[in-house]
């Protein structure tokens, strides 16, 4: 099943990023700016992406494509967001720096980058905006990326229902079947 | 910068901003009258909605935090037998806790104007009263319903909006229930079946409670800004703490706080109180003074007793056939036949309820579109990922069904809203403590209802069913019953005008007048009664 530009901008409204439109999607503009201390948006961008590697079900195609166009309008928006990202993102290269031979979580493979997030803990993790870097993975990468699938119509549909709670699908869907 | 000094003149002051505050506001405003209404809590950006759905669906946030609702300025104790979790149960800011309730909006029966007390006290006022103010009521609110249940009170004019058409899953429930004679019919919605009032109608979010960022459900925010737009003027993060009264016995002044750490007298010629059916006794107690010793209109001492909630039965189980819960938030069928006469047998085309002769409380059962789990919930919280994941959801979802239901809590005067002088708030307040238990008669009743819930789930052929009754029970968060009405000044705080007895310029608009709970949502009552108060305060200017 594949994921469309138009899922991302689903996934937006739902998070609360309103958008007039595709057009102003991240692919027509520069990822912005994120810190001179950290990672920028495009490291921040290319983490979610190898995130979304392991996290997502294999019955999705075009997955760079959507989480690059739901996740750097995230960016954008919401600055706390980004902070918080960008702080998790530098903490979880550090993380990789030691344990592994690459510098940068967005460089491993999708074995690696699974095998990385289970010894963090995050599968079991309580989400949290502060706090341990489990935690704040779990929030900032992991869950915002399960938010932005599992809300969106297609994320929905792979598992059974049309309009998932997030999702403003009309209420047609909750009638009788045709 | 937000000017929170006290107007010069007001011909009123409204405490509180939720549907009651607000629509007294309204209606005061319309007439010409200055109005000021002081409101604790914040106003929420409209923009900030969507932001709140994803805290709602996302496991980080518990509900309270969704409305920003906790910490020093909210702290409360609860110290009867069974925990009352208050600030899952309230809203502090403009529209006051409409912001996050579900929206369900029905007349009481007339039967509940009836209803006796075991101490003896009446409503002292009955339907015909109040039903005019009920159709004004679900026009203001814009009520989506349908003249089908056969056991509403009278009424003669349509809803102003269509209903909301029956769910996928409340066909299930109706071939099962007319097979067992239960009767099934709509739900009155203050949610916008059509475009209303200038709000646009429902896309279906599925997040009604505890946000809907379309703002096609109703919240007194709507009130507010109509008000406003008639001259009224709504102070924010403005909480009252205390009401002083000059010599001949009537409220003078409001002194209020504001976040700059001033306090603040508002003067007025009349006040009404409209702050819920815990924080409006707790106001009237925090007013004690050396008139007034036993807190302000409380010469009866019941300021604070009688506090009722409706509580929580259900029943859910699974069937071998897609149900299509979760697609959006709100109920469509419910079911009043068990209501008057909880006890009633029924018999249907291939099946019965039995009768019960134990004394019972009124019943209200709802058919749930919300069943079982919420797959994008499931995923935030799961410990998997990836396909196993997806597998797991997929498993999970789709073939549960629920029934809900709201048990009417007998009035008691131990269970009630004191001061906790233990406990201070963010402005050296006690803290409100909210002592709730259960009788016998409610436990019964949430026994009733889940035998009638097990038989229509069983009828319809479910598994694994499992039922919410006595032991598990919680609230409905319909806070009532904390300043009474009556006739009798040594038992009620107000009478049938919403006044107190005690105090001739200081009215009640809320639920905390309520003499006996029913087991109907409130808020249309709530909102019925308050364009009462204002047409009496109004009278009274």
């Amino acid at each position: 099943m594949e994921l469309s530009r138009r899922d991302a901008l689903v996934a937006l409204a739902s998070a609360g990023i309103a958008v007039g439109g595709i057009a102003t999607l991240s692919a027509d503009r520069d990822p912005p700016a994120v810190a001179d201390d950290g990672p920028d948006a495009e490291a921040i961008l290319s983490t979610l992406t190898t995130v979304a590697g392991v996290v997502y079900p294999s019955a999705v195609a075009n997955v760079d494509t959507f989480v690059e166009s739901y996740a750097a309008e995230r960016l954008r928006r919401r600055p706390a967001y980004r902070e918080g990202a960008r702080a998790t993102v530098s903490d979880l290269d550090d993380y990789v720096a030691v344990h592994t031979d690459s510098e940068r979580y967005a460089d491993l493979d999708t074995a690696t980058a699974e095998a990385i997030l289970h010894r963090l803990g995050v599968d079991s993790a309580a989400p949290e905006r502060a706090g341990s870097i489990s935690g704040r993975v779990r929030y900032y990468l992991v869950n915002d990326l399960l938010f932005a699938l599992y809300a969106s119509p297609t994320g929905g549909e792979l598992v059974g229902i049309e309009n998932p709670q997030g999702h403003p699908g009309g209420r047609t869907h909750s009638r009788r079947p045709e | 910068m937000t000017d929170r000094t006290p107007s010069e003149r007001a011909d009123a002051c409204v405490v509180g901003s939720g549907p009651a505050g607000a629509l007294v506001a309204h209606r005061l405003a319309s007439d010409g009258y200055d109005v000021v209404v002081l409101e604790a809590g914040p106003r929420f950006s409209r923009d900030s909605r969507e932001e709140r759905m994803e805290r709602a669906v996302r496991p980080v946030d518990g509900d309270p935090d969704v409305w920003d609702v906790g910490g020093e300025r909210d702290a409360y104790r609860s110290t009867g037998r069974r925990f009352y979790p208050l600030n899952a149960a309230r809203v502090k800011g403009v529209g006051g806790t409409t912001l996050h309730w579900q929206g369900m909006v029905m007349r009481y029966h007339e039967a509940d104007f009836e209803r006796t007390t075991p101490d003896g006290a009446t409503w002292p006022i009955d339907y015909a009263d109040l039903r005019p103010y009920y159709a004004e009521a679900e026009a203001a609110l814009g009520v989506a319903g349908a003249s089908d249940n056969p056991f509403a009170p009278p009424r003669e004019e349509p809803y102003p909006l269509p209903p909301f058409e029956p769910s996928y899953s409340d066909s299930l429930f109706a071939e099962a229930c007319e097979r067992l004679g239960v009767v099934t019919h709509s739900v009155p919605n203050a949610r916008n079946s059509e475009g209303y009032d200038g709000r646009s109608a429902c896309v279906g979010y599925g997040t009604c409670q505890p946000v809907c960022p379309s703002g096609a459900k109703y919240d007194a925010s709507v009130h507010v800004r109509k008000a406003e737009n008639e001259g009224a003027r709504v102070v924010d993060r403005a909480p009252v703490q205390r009401l002083e009264t000059d010599g001949d016995g009537r409220v003078e002044t409001a002194v209020y706080a504001t976040p700059d750490g001033a306090e603040h007298r508002q003067t007025a010629r009349q006040f009404v109180l409209a702050c819920g059916g815990v924080e409006t006794p707790r106001l009237l107690l925090l007013s004690q003074s050396s008139d007034h010793p036993d807190g302000l209109a409380n010469s009866s001492g019941a300021v604070g007793r009688y506090f009722m909630d409706h509580c929580y039965a259900g029943a859910d189980g699974r069937l071998d056939e897609e149900t299509r819960q979760n697609h959006v938030g709100f109920i469509t069928t419910e079911c009043h036949q068990f209501y008057d006469d909880p006890g009633r047998a029924t018999q249907g085309t291939d099946g019965s309820v039995p009768r019960s002769d134990a004394d019972l409380s009124p019943i209200k059962l709802e058919f749930l579109n919300y069943a079982g789990p919420s797959p994008v919930e499931m995923a935030l919280s799961g410990e998997e990922w990836g396909d196993d994941l997806r597998d797991t959801l997929e498993a999970a979802y789709g073939d549960h069904v629920g029934m809900g239901g709201l048990v009417g809590q007998t009035p008691r005067p131990e269970n009630r809203v004191t001061l906790d002088t233990s406990t201070t708030d963010d402005h050296g307040n006690p803290v409100p403590d909210v002592q709730w238990s259960l009788d016998a008669r409610t436990r019964r009743s949430i026994e009733r209802a889940n035998e009638i819930q097990t038989r229509v789930l069983t009828e319809m052929g479910a598994r694994a069913v499992s039922t919410v009754g006595p032991d598990e029970t919680g609230p409905a968060y319909h806070h009532m019953g904390t300043t009474r009405m009556g006739e009798d000044p040594e038992k009620s705080v107000v009478d049938a005008r919403l006044r107190t007895h005690d105090v001739a310029n200081l009215s009640i608009a809320s639920s905390s007048v309520f003499v006996t709970s029913g087991a109907l949502n409130p808020t249309l009552t709530i909102a019925a009664l308050a364009l009462k108060t204002a047409d009496h305060v109004r009278a009274d200017l």
